[in-house]
């Protein structure tokens, strides 16, 4: 079984400049990690690896620095990492992004699944997931939150959606997404890292991917456009709940129904 | 020492109304049962009058008025203690530090901030560190208060590398048993002037006086900070792993021990999962530096010596705010986690030269063996200060009673033995005095008692505690 997952390098704070001219973010490259979420998607992989004897490789598309996040994946217990990086596919939206993402992902070779994070901390779409799964023409499920059961031909998943959490049976190959769940994704292995420190991560560009046309990447091949960008609000809110005793109860009640906690 | 106190009456109680604001009074059955305990919970007594107290003139008119009427008279804080040091056993008046909750000054000249003893030590780090500085003592109880947090010399896990409570109070202002308010200390570095008052009341656990205000030492925030959690296949090799890294001149700012059973009860107690559990023991090891380059030099080192020499099975590497938060945040749920693993337990916080921690575990678990009881034991082992826990489970009261008296006798023993002392940070309040006069002996009690005497010669302040 091969198993990709697609991760991405982020700012490591939420605490992020705007570039007030051209409200593009100003990425420290000395201050970043790697997305949350996708650690949660490394974490999926890897125990699906230890269940099926799967191979996990990792993506990413990034500058080159973003190397770090695929050495630190292989640190996780990843087996093997390609970065894909050119001029050419910087200031991609959504949709250029996942198009990109998935040519590269054709130069992996066969897939049964491809794993992402939910979503990413500095761009917070949650998109591109399910777009790639639509440029490979093969299913998804999105905020996936636990893998029940690994099957010859599929996979059963529980996904927390908006109001419900559902169970999916998906043939492979399938994309999953994956919230935060109920596991805790596993550290870095310093001793894995010093086995592992002389594989060299390779690289693909432009010129290496199938589709040549320059206006399917970056740029060119965003069809939307930002208009503003701001960092997040820090969000301290907090509810109180008021009345009687049987109206703070129901209050209660609904808001953890709401969170479907009961 | 036999003292009696006076019974409060209505009219004293008409008295202390008008020093504080109304509401700031609590009168008799009016007090939560909660007042009448600490975090130990089995030390208990009943005050007959708390007042929240507001500013020092109140606390000084307090004072004043109970000096004069021998009152016995308690400070407290949250309340976190855990050797019942808060607890009124002689009934009289609580006073209440939670309201004097305000940082009064950031002096950035001199690198201090001046704050009410009811500063929870949470809203210290929130408010410096916003500010680009760094506080160091460590507790593992955020919601302590700075004053309880002086009044026991709390240490914490940065000890190894920062010091303790006592090393970051520049100054503190008092409010004497007879009412008087001195400033003990200032906003100096160097002091060399005649003896040290402020480090008498730091650690006098409200026997001495009450502490109104204290100016605490900042140092600039380290930019840099990164943990090693470092897993070996049994507990002896995680704790003979210690010294050695010690020796190493690597600088941890902590260094902590801990078995797997512990994290299983932290994760049963937080509903989330540790980020590994294969291992019998773990250490957990910071550094902090000011670049990412210093760091990485210093923790490469010291993760060498532990995969190549010391046998750790692994390393891991925990440097993200998610990776922190994850093992942190089960690190500091260790103490409630075993407290709800079990029916009852007792405490202690004996403190070993850091060269014999290793034994002085293995020692507790034999005892474990010998009294066929549960010993669960964590913490600072790097400034040689584990906490020990001794758990009743299923046993009935008076056995277990009958067992930890044994065991306690035992390990207070061999903590002499090896050159140790009874309380590490705890302090020792009701709980530990009978330990702390065995251990130090008469000449050191009688000098304890002769700077008890001179400070609070009616023996008005926290009556019962430390010594008596």
């Amino acid at each position: 079984m091969n198993i990709v997952v697609c991760i991405k390098q982020v700012p490591a704070s939420s605490d992020v400049k705007i570039d007030p001219v051209t409200g593009v973010l100003i990425r420290d490259g000395n201050n970043t990690k790697m997305n949350p979420y996708d650690l949660y998607g490394i974490e999926t992989a890897l125990r699906i690896k230890e269940q099926t004897g799967a191979t996990v490789k990792t993506i990413t598309m990034g500058p080159p620095p973003a190397k770090s996040v695929l050495e630190e994946a292989i640190w996780m217990g990843c087996d093997e990492g390609l970065l894909i990086s050119d001029r050419k596919f910087g200031g991609a939206d959504v949709v250029a992004t996942a198009y990109t993402i998935s040519q590269g992902i054709k130069k992996l070779g066969d897939f049964d699944l491809i794993i992402c994070g939910k979503q990413t901390t500095d761009g917070d779409t949650a998109q591109v997931g399910a777009e790639m799964a639509e440029y490979l023409g093969i299913p998804h499920v999105a905020y996936v939150e636990k893998v029940l059961e690994i099957k010859n031909k599929s996979i059963v998943v529980r996904a927390s959606m908006d109001k419900t959490i559902e169970t999916f049976e998906v043939e492979f190959p399938c994309l999953l997404t994956i919230d935060k769940g109920h596991v805790t994704p596993r550290l870095p292995s310093y001793k894995r890292g010093k086995e592992f420190k002389d594989v060299q991560i390779p690289m693909i560009t432009f010129q290496d991917v199938i589709d040549q046309d320059e206006t399917h990447y970056g740029l060119k091949g965003s069809p939307t456009q930002v208009e503003r960008m701001f960092p997040p609000t820090r969000n301290t809110d907090k509810v109180v709940l008021s009345g009687n005793m049987s109206e703070q109860v129901q209050q209660l009640t609904d808001i953890l129904k709401d969170k479907k906690y009961i | 020492m036999e003292v009696k106190y006076n019974k409060i009456a209505p009219k004293d109680i008409d008295y202390l109304k008008t020093i504080v604001d109304e509401g700031d009074i609590l009168v008799g059955k009016e007090i939560s049962e909660d007042f009448g305990k600490d975090e130990l919970g089995t030390v208990k007594g009943n005050p007959d009058v708390m007042l929240y107290v507001k500013s020092t003139e109140e606390v000084a008119k307090i004072m004043k008025y109970a000096n004069e009427h021998h009152f016995p008279v308690v400070v407290r804080g949250s309340g976190t203690g855990l050797v019942g040091a808060c607890v009124p056993l002689f009934g009289g008046i609580i006073i209440n530090t939670s309201k004097m909750n305000h940082i009064l000054e950031l002096d950035e000249s001199n690198l201090t901030l001046t704050v009410e003893p009811g500063v929870l030590l949470m809203e210290i780090y929130d408010y410096v560190e916003q500010k680009g500085y760094f506080y160091a003592p460590d507790p593992g109880e955020k919601s302590a208060t700075i004053g309880g947090n002086i009044s026991t010399n709390a240490g914490g896990m940065r000890a190894v590398k920062y010091g303790v409570t006592r090393d970051w109070v520049r100054a503190i202002e008092v409010v004497l048993p007879n009412g008087d308010v001195e400033w003990f200390g200032r906003k100096v570095v160097k002091d060399s002037t005649g003896y040290a008052l402020k480090h008498l009341i730091i650690g006098s656990e409200g026997t001495l006086g009450i502490i109104t205000k204290a100016i605490l030492k900042l140092e600039p925030k380290p930019v840099e900070s990164i943990s090693l959690l470092v897993p070996f296949a049994s507990e002896q090799a995680g704790l003979d792993a210690v010294p050695e890294i010690i020796k190493a001149k690597v600088a941890p700012t902590a260094i902590e021990f801990f078995e797997r059973n512990t994290i299983l009860f932290a994760e049963e107690f937080l509903g989330k999962k540790f980020p590994d559990t294969k291992s019998n023991s773990y250490i957990l090891l910071t550094f902090e530096g000011k670049n990412k380059d210093e760091l990485k030099f210093n923790y490469q080192i010291a993760a060498d010596i532990c995969l190549n020499k010391l046998g750790a099975t692994d390393v891991f590497i925990v440097d993200t705010d998610e990776r922190k938060e994850a093992v942190w945040k089960a690190r500091g749920a260790f103490l409630e986690a075993i407290k709800a693993s079990t029916t009852m337990m007792d405490e202690c916080d004996v403190v070993v030269p850091r060269s014999e921690i290793a034994n002085y575990i293995k020692f507790t678990y034999d005892l474990a063996k010998k009294y066929e009881i549960r010993i669960p034991s964590f913490g600072h082992a790097g400034d040689g200060n584990l906490h020990i826990y001794i758990c009743k489970d299923d046993y009935d009261l008076a056995t277990f009673n009958e067992k930890l008296h044994q065991i306690f006798d035992e390990m207070y023993k061999k903590a002499k033995e090896v050159g140790g002392l009874v309380s590490g940070e705890h302090g020792i309040g009701y709980a530990k005095k009978t330990y702390m006069k065995e251990l130090l002996g008469d000449s050191q009690i009688k000098l304890m008692q002769g700077i008890k005497e001179v400070f609070d010669p009616n023996h008005i302040l926290n009556p019962g505690k430390v010594i008596d």
